[in-house]
C-alpha cells in the first residue's frame, strides 16, 4: 500500500461538499524530507487535499496514511496523529485571549504532557527560530501579520511535529510581510522538514520545493520540479494557469 | 460670529441635556424618596421590618452577623437567587454543549430540554417542577419526598428553567467564535474536550458575559415567583403583610423599592465589571 519512504501517502481522494465534489480522485506521495508544493486556481481543491492530510476533513472515498497509519481507520487515535503534523493555516488562528508563549506551550502541555518548564524552553527556542523571540509576553492582537503568522509555524513546531503543512500561509498578509514568512519555511525546508504547501508564491515554490504538484477542478494535472513545471509544463491547462500568475 | 458660537454653545447645551440619563436620575429619586418615608413613617417601617423579614433591627448587627441585620427574607431572595443560578449555569452549560454537539443523541436530550421549558410559562413550570419532577426525582433516588422542603424545590425549579435560556446563550457565544480556533487547537492534537474548555469556552465565556448578567437580574426578579410556593421570600413577606393588615400601598411599593435598589444595583455592578473585562480582551 505503501512504501515506508512515503511518510505521506493519499490513496483516490475525493471530497464531496453537499452535491459538489472538489476533490475528484487525488494520489499523492510524500516522501520523508521533501517539500511538496501544490499549486492551482481557486477551487481547484488543493486546500482540501491539505485539510485531509491531517483529518481536518473527512474524505468520502480514498484513504490517507501518515507514516503508514491509516486516517480514516476508525480504531485510529486521529489526535496522536495530528500531534505529528503540524499546520499552519491561511488566518494564522492563534489563540487571542492567550500570550504568545501561552500559545505555544499550551498544546505541549497537554498533548505531550511536558512540564511547564519544558515546554516554556521549547517555545522559547522556536520563537527564537522564527525570529521573534521578544514577542513571548505579548498577545497576539499586538502583534503584526507576519509576526503573528511566525508564531503560529512556531506553535506547530514546539510539537516536534513530522510533518508540516502550510494553507496559504501568506495570503492573508500586506505584501511587505510576506518575505519574513517565506524566510522562515525556506529555512525549514532547508533543515529537512517535511513539507506540504499550498501557495500561490511561485517563487518561493522554485526556491523550496523538491516537486510542484498543479491541481485543477479537483484533480492533479501535473507533477514536476519547479525548473520543469515552470520552464517546460506539458499540459494546456498548467501553461494558461502559469500565464496567467507569470504573464508579467 | 457671535451667532454662531452661541448658536454651538446651545446646540451643546441641548446635547448634554438629551443625553443626562434622566431616568436613572428618575428612579434614584422614587428609591430616596422611598428611604426617606420608610424611616420616617411607622406604616412603611413597620411594613418594611416584616418584609425584609426579621429580627433585622440594627442591633441584630452586632448579635447575628450580616445576613441577620439584613432581614431573613432579603436573605432568603438572594440565597435562592445565587444558587440556583450558579446551578442554572451548569445546567446551561451543559444543554448548549450538548445543543451543538455532532452527536444525535446528546443534541436531541438538549433541544428537547430547551424548547420544554420554552414552550411552558415559568409559573406553570415552578408548579410542575416542585409538585411533579422534584419528587418524581426523589422517588427515583429513594429520598423521602417530605424532608424536600420548598425552597429546595424553588431553586431546582428556578435552574431548570435559567437552565434552558442559558443554554442558548453558551450555544450563541460558542458558535460566535471562528471555527479556525477549533480547527487550529485539534491540529495540535487537542481532544474535543480539551479546545472545548481551553481555547473556545474562555472566549465564549467573555463574549456572553453581559447576557449572562442580564439573566442574573431576570432571575433575580423572577425568584418573586416562588412565593407560589410558600417559600418565604421578600414577595411572600409582603403578601403576608398586606394580607393580615390590609395595608396594600405600604406593603407592595416596599416590595417594589427592594426589588429596585437591588436590581439597580446590580446592573450598576455590572456595567462596572464588563468595563474592566473589556480591558483586557
Amino acid at each position: 500500500m505503501y512504501k515506508s519512504d512515503d511518510i505521506i501517502v493519499v490513496d483516490g481522494l475525493h471530497k464531496y461538499f453537499g452535491h459538489i465534489e472538489a476533490v475528484k480522485g487525488v494520489d499523492l506521495r510524500v516522501r520523508r524530507g521533501e517539500v511538496v508544493i501544490i499549486v492551482g486556481p481557486s477551487g481547484s481543491g488543493k486546500s482540501t487535499v491539505l485539510r485531509c492530510i491531517n483529518h481536518l476533513e473527512v474524505p468520502t472515498h480514498g484513504a490517507v496514511y501518515i507514516d503508514g497509519v491509516h486516517l480514516e481507520d476508525k480504531k485510529t487515535d486521529i489526535n496522536k496523529v495530528r500531534a505529528e503534523v503540524g499546520m499552519v493555516f491561511q488566518q494564522f488562528n492563534l489563540f487571542p485571549h492567550l500570550t504568545v508563549l501561552e500559545n505555544v506551550t499550551i498544546a505541549q502541555r497537554m498533548v505531550r504532557k511536558r512540564s511547564r518548564e519544558e515546554a516554556q524552553e521549547i517555545a522559547m527556542e522556536q520563537l527564537r527560530h522564527v525570529g521573534i523571540p521578544e514577542k513571548a509576553d505579548a498577545f497576539p492582537r499586538q502583534l503584526s501579520g507576519g509576526q503573528q503568522q511566525r508564531v503560529a509555524i512556531a506553535r506547530a513546531l514546539a510539537m516536534n511535529p513530522k510533518i508540516m503543512l502550510f494553507d496559504e500561509p501568506t495570503s492573508a498578509l500586506d505584501p511587505e510581510m510576506i518575505k519574513e514568512v517565506l524566510d522562515v519555511m525556506l529555512l525549514l525546508a532547508r533543515e529537512g522538514m517535511t513539507m506540504v504547501v499550498v501557495t500561490h508564491e511561485m517563487g518561493f515554490a522554485r526556491a523550496a520545493a523538491d516537486r510542484v504538484v498543479f491541481m485543477d477542478e479537483g484533480r492533479v494535472v501535473e507533477v514536476a520540479t519547479p525548473t520543469e513545471l515552470f520552464n517546460n509544463p506539458q499540459h494546456e491547462r498548467t501553461k494558461l494557469f502559469l500565464s496567467k500568475i507569470l504573464g508579467h | 460670529m457671535s451667532t454662531t458660537e452661541t448658536k454651538r454653545g446651545k446646540d451643546t447645551a441641548n446635547d448634554a441635556v438629551r443625553e443626562f440619563p434622566w431616568w436613572l436620575l428618575a428612579v434614584i429619586a422614587f428609591l430616596v424618596v422611598m428611604a426617606v418615608v420608610i424611616v420616617t413613617q411607622p406604616d412603611f417601617n413597620r411594613a418594611f421590618m416584616f418584609i425584609k423579614g426579621n429580627p433585622g433591627s440594627l442591633e441584630d448587627l452586632g448579635r447575628g452577623g450580616f445576613w441577620a441585620f439584613i432581614g431573613q427574607g432579603i436573605t432568603i431572595t438572594i440565597a435562592i437567587t445565587l444558587i440556583a443560578f450558579a446551578l442554572a449555569l451548569l445546567f446551561g452549560l451543559l444543554a448548549g454543549l450538548g445543543r451543538i454537539n455532532r452527536h444525535f443523541v446528546p443534541r436531541n436530550i438538549a433541544i428537547f430540554y430547551i424548547e420544554f421549558v420554552r414552550g411552558v410559562p415559568t409559573l406553570v413550570l415552578i408548579f410542575t417542577v416542585a409538585y411533579v419532577l422534584v419528587p418524581g426525582l426523589a422517588g427515583l433516588l429513594g429520598i423521602p419526598t417530605g424532608s424536600i422542603n420548598s425552597a429546595v424545590r424553588a431553586i431546582v425549579a428556578l435552574a431548570v428553567i435559567y437552565g434552558a435560556f442559558l443554554a442558548e446563550i453558551f450555544r450563541a457565544g460558542i458558535e460566535s467564535i471562528p471555527r479556525g480556533q477549533m480547527e487550529a487547537a485539534r491540529s495540535l492534537g487537542m481532544t474535543y474536550g480539551q479546545a472545548m474548555r481551553h481555547i473556545i469556552l474562555p472566549q465564549a465565556i467573555r463574549n456572553t458575559l453581559p447576557a449572562l448578567g442580564n439573566d442574573f437580574i431576570a432571575m433575580l426578579k423572577d425568584s418573586s415567583l416562588v412565593s407560589v410556593l410558600a417559600v418565604r421570600d421578600i414577595t411572600q413577606q409582603a403578601r403576608l403583610y398586606a394580607g393580615s393588615t390590609f395595608r396594600f400601598n405600604e406593603s407592595y411599593l416596599v416590595l417594589t423599592f427592594l426589588y429596585l435598589s437591588m436590581t439597580l444595583a446590580l446592573s450598576l455592578l455590572l456595567r462596572v465589571l464588563e468595563r474592566r473585562l473589556g480591558k483586557n480582551v
